[in-house]
Parts: C-alpha cells; structure tokens; sequence
C-alpha cells in the first residue's frame, strides 16, 4: 500500500512535533483501519482468487442479518462500484468500507441505514438504479438483461417505492411476448415512468412522446384491464 | 340723380331689388311651365348688370351682403312658400314625381340665378368666406325641401320597390331621379342616401327576403329554393343598375346572401332527398353547379359542400370495394375490373370538381381525401398496391394481343394508373409486385412492347421520382442487352467450329434490377450441361470478374414429345423438361427417384410433376391416380397423350408469393426508416421526438406511410446500436452520436 507515502511525504522537520505526532497518529489510524478492513476482507474472501465470491458474500449477509437480495446489498456494491455481480475485490471492499468509515462487521451493520438514506436522496437515486442494471450485465457485450432477472431487479430495486407499478409492470413483462429483454433505455425509462406518471390513473402519459415503446404497451394493457 | 361712377348712374337697393324681383317672378314662371316669355338677351343683360353695379358701387351703396341674402332668401322664400307646400300635399308617386320635377326646377332656377347675380361669386363669397351660389341655393333646398319630405319619400320609395318584388311594375326613371335627389342632396358625401334611404333600404330587404326564405325552404326542394336564389340575387342586381346607386350593391347582395344562402345553409344543404347528398347521388350536376355558384361567394359557404362531396365519393368507393369483395367470396377470384371501375369513378368525379365545382382546391382536396380513404382498403386480403399491379400485368399482355387498344388509349390508361397510385399509401408494395410481374413478362413471355414499358416507367418517375422506377428501367435495359449477348453468342459458337448443338439462348440480369429468385442445384440433363459450359466460356471472353448464377426456375424448354399417335412439341419450363428428359431414359420413376435424380426441393418437384399428371395435360400417368401429389407416387411416361394442336404450351403455375413480397418490402421499410431517421439526426443533431417522427413520416410518405410504432421501435433500437442517444436533461430529445 503506497498510503504511507502519501501520509509521509513532505515532512518538513520545521513543523512542530505536535503535528506531526498527530499525523502520524492519524496515519496509524488509517492504517489501522485499513487493516482491519483487509482483516474483515479476508474472512470473506476466497483464498485463492483473492475475491469475495457468491459464497462470501452469503455469509456477509448472513453476519449482516440481512437477505441476499436485500436492496443494502446493492446498496453496498454501488458504493464499492463493484464491477461484477456476485463478486467483490479486495480494491472494491476497501473502497466502500473505508467511504463507510467501517472497519468491524458491526461498524458495517450500523452503517447500512446511513447508506441506505444517502442512496436514496434524489440526486443519488437515479445513478444507483442505472448502476443496478450495469451490476447485472454478466457478458462482455451484453446489453440487456433477460425478463426474468429483470423481475427481481426491479423488485429488489423499486418495490419498497413503487409497490404498484413494480407489481403492475411485473405482471406485465411476463405475460407478453414482444420482448424477451429489457435494455438500459428501457429501464431507465420506467424509473422516469414511475417518478413522472401519477399512478394508477396515468392521465399524464403521452404515447407521442418519447417512452420506449414497452411502456406504450404496457400502459395501453393497463387500460385494457380496466375496462 | 347722383352719378357713382362717369358712366352709370348709382342704382339703390330698392331700384335694383325690384328689377331683380321682376325677374324672378318671371322666371319662376317660366320653370312651372306657365304662359309666360323667354328672357331676351336684353332682360339677361340688364339683370347682370343690375347686380354687377350693385357690387361695385363704393360703400355705402355697396349691396354684396344685401345681395347674398336676398340670393338666400329668393329660394328661401320660394322653398317654403311654394315648393315644400306643392310637394306635400300630394302623395305616393305623385308625392315623388312632384318632389323630383321641384328638384330639377331648383337646378336650373340655382343656374339661372347664378348667372345673374354671377359677380358676387367672382370676389365677395370667396372673400366672406360663404358658400357659393350654387352651394348656397342648393342647401335652401336641402335645408327648407329635402329634410321635410325625405323621410315620406323613402316610405313611398320602398314601397313601390316592395312592389316591384312582387313582380308589378313600377316607374323605374322616376326613381332614380328621386334616389340621385338623396345622392346629390348629401353635397359631397353620400351620407344623405346612405341614412336617410340605403340603411331603411337594407332592412327592408333582410326583412324581405327572410320572410321568402322561411316560406320557400318549408316548401320547396333544395334544388327549387336555389332557383329562387339565384333569380333573386339576378333582380337585386339588376336593380341596382336600374336605379340604386352602385356603392349599394355590396351591401345587398351581401344581405339578401345572408338571409337566403347562410343562414339556411344547413336545413338548405341537408335536405332530406334534395339536399347535397340526394343531388350528387342522383347526379343533378347542373344543380350542384348552381349550388356552387350561390356559395361560392359566401366564407366558408362551400366547407359544408365539399364535405358532402367527399362523404358521398367516399362512400360510391367503399361500395366498389365491397362489391369486388362479395364478388370475389363467391367466385374465389379478385376481380380485376374493380381497379378499372375505381378509374372511371375518378374520372366521373374528376368532372365534377372540374365542371360543377370550377376547380375550386376544396373540391379537389375532398376528392383527394376520398380516394385515399378506399382506395387503400384490402379486397380479399389482396392489397390495393397488388391490384394494381395485377391490373398493368393484365393491361400490358392484353395489349400486346388486342391490337385494337390504340395508342391513346394505352396512354390514358397509363396515366390513369399513375393517378391512382398518387392515392395509394403503400406504394412500395405497389412497385415490388409491379417489378416482379415485369420480370415475368420479360422473361417468360419473351414478347414484350419496350415502349410501352418504358412509357410507364416515365411517367411513374415524373411523379415519383427516379429511385421509384431505376431497377425497372435496370431490367429494361438488360433485357436490350441481353440480345447484343445473343447474338455475340451465336457468332462465338460458329466461329468455335464446335457442333451447334441444341438451339439455346441465356439472358444475363444484373443482381440488383431483378427480384431475387430462388435458384436450385437442378440436375440438368446431359444434353443441356454442355450448352451451359459453352456460354459461360463464351461469357468469360467478354467480361471477367463476373459471377454467373444461372436460375433454372426461370428458363424455357421447347421439347419434341414422341407420343404414339403424333410429335407434339411441348413447350415447358426448365424444370419440368429435366423431369421429362429423366424418362428418356427409363419408362417408370418413383417420386423419391426423380427427387435424388434431379436434386430439387419438395416443393418444386411437387408442383412440376403436377402440372404433368394432374394438369390439363397428362404428359405422365401417375400412381395412383390421385388428384395430389405424394411421395409415394410413381410415374410413367403416357405414350397414348395426344391433343389436337401440334404444339402445347405447359404452364408452371407460379409459386404464390404475395407473403413473401410483403415480407421484403416491410423488412426493406425497416432499413428505410433507419436510413431516414439517421439522415436527419446527422443534419439536426438535436431533436425532439415529435419532431422526429412527424419528419421521418414527410420523408417517406412519397413511398410508403410508416407505422408510428414501427418507428419508435427503430428509434430505440438505433439508440441500442448507439447511433443517437436521449438528452440527460430532457428525454424527449434525441441526440446524434457521431
């Protein structure tokens, strides 16, 4: 780790001792804290690919009390910026721990509704939902996701928010046959739907405009139903 | 006596007073036509001079004041003493006719007096800044005469014109004068007619004609009522130039129009069984022309009219299509004349808008409208583009046979078709079938007018632009080549020295121009595979970097068939002449042989072996002799055929492929709207999604009226392949990415 570097450089001995006890106090902390967290990294980790893999990160969740396809688990790999669904770097754990200022599987716990609270503020939401699509992207090239996983997704993501619309779009997506999976547009597309739309009525929904076309369908089913 | 000036003597007023009295006395005489003498030039003179003095004399027997007023009070006087009393007590006509002759006598008395006391107007009116005489004695009329009797005079005026429109007669001089009278009594303006008669003129009018308006549209039919209209608009004009002054006609007419044309309009146009509908429907054009004139003039008056035209039209071709539609449940076949009889209802309503309707744009927008309306519904699942197309297939081979369809007809209905196609939306469909036929009659029929294809293509690239027609023209084209490469051909075979051989010609398409045809590894007979070698070496001398595919399905085979009773030649498609030659050899062959022999499909060997055995002809006897084909069958060559002509032709019924046709030109409409929508991102760079769409529609409707869906889904789809992407701050715009 190059930390120490960066803490150490420039130390002028003209400065008082004080500050720099301090700083090599603080400096100790980090590393400290540090430690730790490759400490809790490696309780999880997976010894010979140095990664937290699906099992790992079953046991987090257990430790954590938390359900596997909790929302905080999402949450949590948005703010490492995991790159791969199921999978966490040793880079990745330091990054979101550290931001989380946890370095104890109890620190972590505590910090959840934190995090929770900052994904959810209005500016951050948006990024977290384009993030959640992204996490689910296991090819190179893949730039969809099929309808099933989509399901979940959208229930793990949107369905303490949006109850109705999730279940309604749900029922939807797996009933009709046009589309065997959703891309970002798309998806990114219902969020905008769920945010600007008043829901059940839809009075302010314009096919004209520019909604993808699965949500044209998808609104114009809902008024089929009610009628 | 006391002398003024050396000449004359001084003349004081009581002197010249009397002189001047004398001689209006004698005047007035004369203009009420009693016995009396002309004024001699002397009496002139005197009275001249009299005044002329009078002016000139030095103060204070200077009289100009004196004199004005005296010139004011004389017909001051007479006005109310004799005129005004002579008028009144009469009435009616006899009122105007004494009103009128009283106006002309005060012209002429205002002349007369005007030129005696002449001098006044010379410096003193101007100087005293007051009316001139003749102003001055014209206003003692208006002011003592014209304000006391007008009002009875417009009574009287517009009763008699009332009974003039009740068809009496009424004396039509004397109005005039009468009404000039109101004109000229206004001096310089024409207040005095406008208010003291045209505005009472005008209601009465309204009030008039309104009555007959309720009256008549109770009564009478809508074509009646026009009449009546008409003929009332005709009188009102007509009576204007007989005595109303013209700055009335506007306002007339526009106030009879009101009452009799617009405000009825519609209990007038929807006339149960005489109103617009019935007259198109029974085809009262003379009716229908008058209708157009009446509202012509009117704002909006033709809106209601063109609406009914375009309903009526519109409906005349929905029952064209339902009639081809029940004709073809019964009879299992499209007919064809429906497209024929749509280009006569257009030609039948085309004169209508151009005679009846004076080619007014309304008209040929409802006509339009119409046809757009039917003219792209389906007959029997057949598409109206695919009709068309039937029908110029039809129309061409006909053509070439009936010599009696000459020049100017084939021109006719060249033009009508392309006006036809004008209303059809999907007109690539329309040229996909087109050119598919076209490669037929090519290429099967060999006997081809190229004039009268090539007339068509022209005229359907004038109106729709050069890449509607290019790979038609393409086939044209290499069908004219094609014989350069025969005759090369034939020339390159002599001079090989090689044995002629068969009889054998190949046609060269360009890939491009042509439909694509689905081509087989078909197992040629011996015979026909060293011909093939030869063209292609013979082809490899001209050019060289070029593939040749060769498409058995399309060619043609002229074969002897050696039956028992007679030679017949047989005249067949490739195909079925490879399935003939493969009983050259043995007399029996089972379906599964003749499928490893030759190497066809299924599909095609079914269909040649039909045609075969199942046909008209029975060149071959099948086992069993089902109706279908199996693949259990065998089959044997029929020696014991024979028909009374020595040459037959075979047909091969062509595989029905109008799915396919469709399917092509919705897969090509894709990449036309791909194509489209990135153009005019390139050029916009940004745009909204509305704007998008309504413009990709523009762009394309010369060919074709893309589905809003579809383009949405192609919008997205382009967004997948990251050629434009959504606006972060707005997403209902479009960005191009470059």
């Amino acid at each position: 780790m190059r930390r120490s570097a960066a803490s150490k450089k420039k130390s002028d001995s003209i400065t008082t001792s004080t500050t720099d006890l301090f700083r090599s106090a603080s400096s100790k902390a980090t590393t400290k804290e540090m430690d730790r967290i490759d400490h809790l990294f490696n309780q999880y980790a997976n010894i010979s690919s140095n990664l937290i893999d699906p099992e790992g990160i079953e046991e987090l969740c257990s430790n954590l009390e938390v359900s596997h396809t909790d929302i905080r688990i999402l949450m949590l790999a948005w703010k490492m910026k995991a790159e791969k669904q199921g999978y966490f770097t040793q880079e990745e754990w330091r990054r979101g721990l550290k931001a989380l200022r946890a370095d104890t599987i109890n620190k972590l716990k505590k910090a959840l509704p934190e995090l929770e609270k900052e994904v959810r503020r209005q500016s951050n939401f948006a990024d977290f939902y384009a993030y959640a699509f992204r996490y689910c992207l296991t090819e190179e090239k893949q730039k969809s996701i099929d309808i099933e996983t989509i399901c979940q997704l959208l229930d793990i993501v949107m369905g303490s928010t949006f109850r109705a619309q999730v279940d309604y779009f749900v029922e939807y997506l797996k009933i009709q046959n046009d589309y065997k999976v959703i891309n970002m547009d798309q998806w990114m597309g219902f969020y905008r739907f769920c945010n600007e739309i008043s829901f059940p009525e839809m009075t302010e929904y314009n096919p004209e405009l520019a909604w993808p076309l699965v949500l044209d369908s998808f609104v114009e089913w809902i008024s089929e139903k009610e009628a | 006596m006391v002398f003024g000036r050396i000449d004359r003597p001084i003349i004081f007023w009581e002197d010249g007073s009397s002189i001047i009295d004398e001689s209006v006395t004698k005047l007035k005489r004369i203009l009420e036509g009693k016995p009396e003498t002309a004024f001699v030039t002397e009496q002139y003179m005197k009275n001249y001079t009299t005044i002329y003095d009078m002016c000139t004399q030095k103060p204070p027997e200077n009289y100009s004041d004196q004199l004005y007023n005296k010139f004011r009070g004389i017909f001051e006087e007479y006005a109310k003493q004799t005129v005004l009393p002579s008028i009144m007590e009469k009435h009616d006509e006899y009122m105007l006719r004494e009103f009128s002759q009283r106006w002309d006598i005060n012209k002429i008395m205002v002349k007369w007096l005007s030129h005696f006391f002449f001098y006044l107007d010379r410096f003193y009116t101007a100087r005293a800044n007051l009316p001139n005489l003749n102003k001055a004695g014209m206003t003692c009329f208006r002011d003592h005469v014209y304000e006391s009797i007008h009002f009875n005079a417009k009574q009287v005026i517009i009763a008699l014109i009332h009974k003039e429109r009740e068809d009496q007669q009424i004396d039509r001089a004397l109005l005039k004068n009468v009404l000039d009278l109101f004109v000229q009594n206004g001096m310089e303006s024409m207040d005095r007619y406008e208010n003291d008669f045209e505005k009472f003129f005008l209601e009465e009018t309204t009030s008039y004609y309104s009555r007959k308006a309720s009256s008549w549209i109770q009564a009478d039919t809508c074509p009646e009522y026009m009449i009546k209209a008409e003929e009332s608009l005709k009188k009102e004009k007509e009576r204007v130039t007989h005595y109303l002054h013209s700055d009335t006609e506007p306002k007339l007419i526009k106030g009879v129009q009101d009452v009799l044309l617009v405000s009825v309009a519609k209990d007038l146009l929807e006339m149960e069984d005489s109103g617009c509908s019935a007259l198109l429907r029974d085809d009262k054009t003379d009716d229908l022309a008058r209708m157009y004139r009446l509202y012509h003039a009117i704002p909006k008056g033709l809106e209601p009219v063109s609406e009914a035209f375009r309903l009526h039209v519109t409906s005349e071709g929905n029952t064209l299509i339902r009639q081809a539609e029940d004709k073809a449940t019964n009879n299992n076949v499209v007919e064809q004349d429906v497209i024929r009889r749509i280009i006569d209802l257009h030609h039948k309503y085309m004169v209508y808008v151009t005679e009846c309707f004076q080619n007014h744009t309304l008209f040929y927008k409802a006509l339009k409208q119409a046809f757009e309306i039917f003219c792209n519904k389906k007959v029997a699942g057949i598409s109206s583009a695919e009709l068309l197309a039937m029908f110029c297939d039809n129309f061409f081979k006909k053509s070439l046979n009936d010599k009696s369809n000459d020049e100017s007809t084939i021109e006719s209905t060249i033009e009508n078709v392309v006006k036809l196609l004008d209303y059809i939306s999907d007109k690539d469909h329309f040229a996909e079938f087109y050119r598919k036929k076209l490669a037929r009659r090519l290429l099967l029929d060999r006997n081809f007018n190229d004039e009268h294809e090539r007339t068509i293509l022209t005229k359907l690239k004038a109106q729709f632009g050069g890449q509607f027609t290019s790979k038609m023209e393409g086939m044209l084209t290499d069908m004219q080549l094609a014989k350069e490469h025969h005759s090369g051909f034939d020339t390159y075979i002599g001079n090989s020295g090689k044995p002629k051989g068969m009889d054998f010609t190949v046609t060269v398409l360009t890939t491009g121009f042509w439909p694509s045809y689905k081509t087989s590894d078909l197992n040629l007979p011996l015979e026909m595979v060293s011909c093939i070698e030869s063209f292609k070496a013979y082809y490899e001398t001209k050019t060289k970097h070029r593939k040749l595919m060769l498409i058995y399905s399309l060619g043609n085979c002229h074969l002897n068939g050696r039956f028992d009773s007679k030679p017949i030649e047989l005249i067949v498609s490739t195909y079925q002449a490879a399935v003939l030659c493969a009983f050259n050899n043995t007399e029996r062959l089972t379906y599964q042989e003749l499928l490893e022999q030759l190497n066809l499909g299924h599909e095609d060997l079914a269909r040649v072996l039909h045609s075969l055995s199942c046909s008209k002809y029975k060149i071959l006897n099948k086992e069993p002799a089902t109706k279908t084909i199996s693949k259990t069958d065998s089959f044997e060559f029929n020696s014991k055929f024979t028909d009374k002509l020595r040459r037959i032709r075979v047909p091969l019924p062509p595989i029905d492929d109008r799915r396919r046709v469709v399917e092509d030109v919705d897969n090509d409409r894709r990449y036309a709207i791909d194509a489209c929508l990135v153009r005019i991102m390139k050029s916009r760079k940004v745009f909204s999604h509305q704007q998008l769409v309504s413009e990709c529609i523009e762009q394309l409707s010369r060919m074709f009226k893309p589905d809003i869906k579809v383009i949405k889904k192609r919008i997205e789809d382009l967004i997948g392949r990251e050629f434009l992407e959504r606006d972060t701050e707005n997403p209902n715009t479009y960005k191009y990415v470059a």
